[in-house]
């Protein structure tokens, strides 16, 4: 909110041993990708055959493996990317429109309870989330929903720490007198927050939206709990599932291995997209979290 | 006229209490209109699982004889159980290693990013955010192949010196292999909530502490650090919380380092293996139970013992 004031009136500062410190560490932060950008061009026997691993081989096949990738096993992996979006847009959908709900109510009603439940709500920012995961599952197979995709959109859109941010958010940056004039001008309870509160929570709802799609997209414990029919899998656990297989008999699935890294590739580019592309939208948002 | 007024002055003060009255109703009605969707959704997939965990844990299941209620057998059985005792000690030692290990490598880079504007430097924060992109259990992987023998680099590098890689997925050191990747995963996440309550600080406080004749060191010690403790405390929070709840990580890297993780390698596994591996929930249940009221206990200690509540809570 108010990162960039007065720093662009500041002359840059370089400091140069610091720059090539960072130099040093943008490289350690990258290996990992660069490792995976170079190995899912090679094949079975590029990857196994001793040559230099970070570094491509004479064969660049990016096609060829992409087109295998998504032919393998009547191209379950291509599924496996539609099921975590879907589960990343569902859950995450879900859960900021609850959070934006419950964060303005949070801030902006005095109603009886209000200051129990926020307290219970900040208690459950603690309760570790693998800790449900065993007792829902169980509650859900006697509903019938294990093995379905309600399974894992459900528990998705619970998310405390998205009310909490979003309560901190709403107190602090839509002022009382903007509602009660839109009040006075009789706009409605839900036509102030529709139109006057919402435009100014914006930085943080797409926070929020962000958050709560990655948690969906990188959750792996609840999935495979829930989950048995690999139709319905998040390429996370799609992909464990191979890497189980790989390992299980080495010999007979070394080409498993390159499409193994390929998808590891491939499924973390949507997310990465995401982040670039929203940067503006949600650095605003997830200094508040820190500023408190 | 006085009269007038005198008379008059109650039945206004009683409809101001009236209209007061049905402000303050529909004050409450709206507010749980707001609330409402989230704390059904809280009460059902929150307080419900909760609940459900603490009664499923007071039972046994036989083969003979079906469940019967034990009380608190259970948790006797897992507080003397080699295998969750041991996946508990992992997680506690992990955490005394790998959480200041990401709070000292996150903040050593905020401090760094706040004090050099070039456009190096916005290109290295996006860079080091980026793992907070990945999957964690791709970012495992990931690493993973980067130790493996059979196509990881770390035999070519130490092959050059003429020594043996070590094996980060083997033995002792899948410790600090396990340290090396939550590192790689977290500290960018963190570095940005810290850049941010750093970049909220503000810039006049820097000049009078220079006029005063401090240096750059100094000012991050006295002023960058101390203005920063709420957001250093709320990122340690996080990492104690998930941190005890080790699972995605060495879950998927069980595959590349088969016979170093075993199934009780920490607590959370050590759990789901009861519930899913054996179909024994209730022992799984209570495994998970007492997990969390570790969690649970460790974390408010924590925040009780830094006194810091009030600025979290």
């Amino acid at each position: 909110m108010t990162t960039g004031r007065s720093r662009a009136r500041r002359a840059p500062q370089r400091h140069l041993p610091l720059q090539v410190l960072l130099g040093f560490l943008v490289v350690y932060f990258l290996v990992p990708f660069w490792w995976v950008v170079v190995n899912s061009s090679k094949d079975a026997p590029g990857l196994f055959g001793g040559g230099n691993t970070l570094w491509f081989t004479d064969r660049v096949d990016y096609f060829g493996n992409l087109r295998q990738l998504f032919t393998y096993d009547g191209g379950i992996y291509g599924r496996w990317i539609l099921n975590s979006t879907l589960y990343a847009f569902a859950g995450g959908i879900g859960a900021t429109i609850l959070a934006v709900m419950a964060g303005y109510g949070f801030a902006k009603y005095r109603f009886a309870g209000r200051r129990l439940s926020f307290s219970v709500l900040l208690g459950a920012l603690m309760v570790p989330a693998t800790a449900l995961v065993i007792p829902t599952f169980v509650m859900f197979s006697g509903l019938g929903l294990t093995n379905t995709i309600w399974a894992v959109i459900l528990p998705s859109l619970l998310n405390p720490f998205g009310v909490y941010l979003m309560h901190v958010y709403a107190r602090d940056a839509v002022p009382d007198e903007i509602l009660d004039a839109a009040r006075a001008d009789g706009a409605g309870e839900v036509r102030t927050f529709l139109q006057v509160a919402l435009p100014l929570m914006r930085p943080a709802v797409v926070t929020v939206l962000l958050l709560s799609a990655v948690a969906s997209w990188n959750n792996y414990f609840l999935p495979v709990a829930m989950l048995s029919d690999n139709r319905l899998f998040p390429v996370t656990v799609g992909l464990g599932l191979w890497q189980g297989i790989a390992s299980a008999n080495n010999a007979g699935s070394t080409s498993l291995w390159s499409l193994i890294i390929l998808g590891a590739l491939v499924s973390v580019i949507p997310l990465i997209v995401a982040f670039f592309t929203l940067q503006r939208h949600w650095r605003g948002g997830l200094a508040v979290g820190g500023l408190r | 006229m006085t009269l007038l007024i005198e008379e008059s002055a109650p039945s206004t003060q009683e409809k101001a209490h009236k209209a007061r009255g049905t402000v303050r109703l529909r004050e409450h009605l709206m507010g749980w209109l707001f609330v409402g969707p989230f704390a059904l959704v809280f009460l059902a997939l929150l307080i419900a699982p909760l609940a459900y965990a603490l009664y499923l844990s007071l039972f046994r299941k036989k083969l003979i004889g079906g469940t019967s209620f034990v009380l608190f057998d259970n948790y006797v059985k897992a507080f003397t159980d080699p295998s969750f005792l041991s996946g508990a000690w992992f997680v506690v030692r992990f955490s005394l290693v790998a959480i200041p290990l990401q709070i000292v490598v996150a903040l050593a880079m905020a401090l760094i990013l706040d004090a050099v504007t070039s456009a190096f430097a916005r290109f290295s924060r996006l860079m080091i955010f980026l793992p907070y992109a990945i999957p964690t259990v791709i970012g495992a992987v990931m690493w993973g192949f980067l130790y493996s023998r059979s196509f990881g680099p770390l035999s070519d590098v130490f092959g050059v010196f003429g020594a043996t890689a070590p094996d980060f997925l083997g033995g002792n050191l899948i410790f600090y292999g396990l340290a090396n990747v939550v590192t790689w995963q977290w500290a960018g996440y963190y570095m940005i909530i810290l850049y941010a309550a750093l970049q909220g600080i503000d810039p006049a406080l820097y000049e009078a502490a220079r006029m005063d004749g401090a240096g750059g060191r100094q000012i991050a010690l006295r002023i960058k650090i101390p203005l920063i403790a709420p957001a250093l405390l709320l990122i340690l929070v996080f990492a104690l919380i998930g941190t005890l709840q080790f699972f995605n990580e060495p879950q998927f890297l069980r595959f590349l380092a088969a016979g170093t993780i075993g199934p009780d390698f920490t607590p959370n596994m050590y759990a789901y293996q009861q519930a899913f591996a054996l179909a024994n929930f209730n022992y799984g249940s209570a495994i998970s139970f007492a997990l969390g009221g570790i969690v649970f206990a460790g974390v408010y200690a924590f925040l009780f013992f830094t006194r810091k509540r009030r600025s979290f809570l």
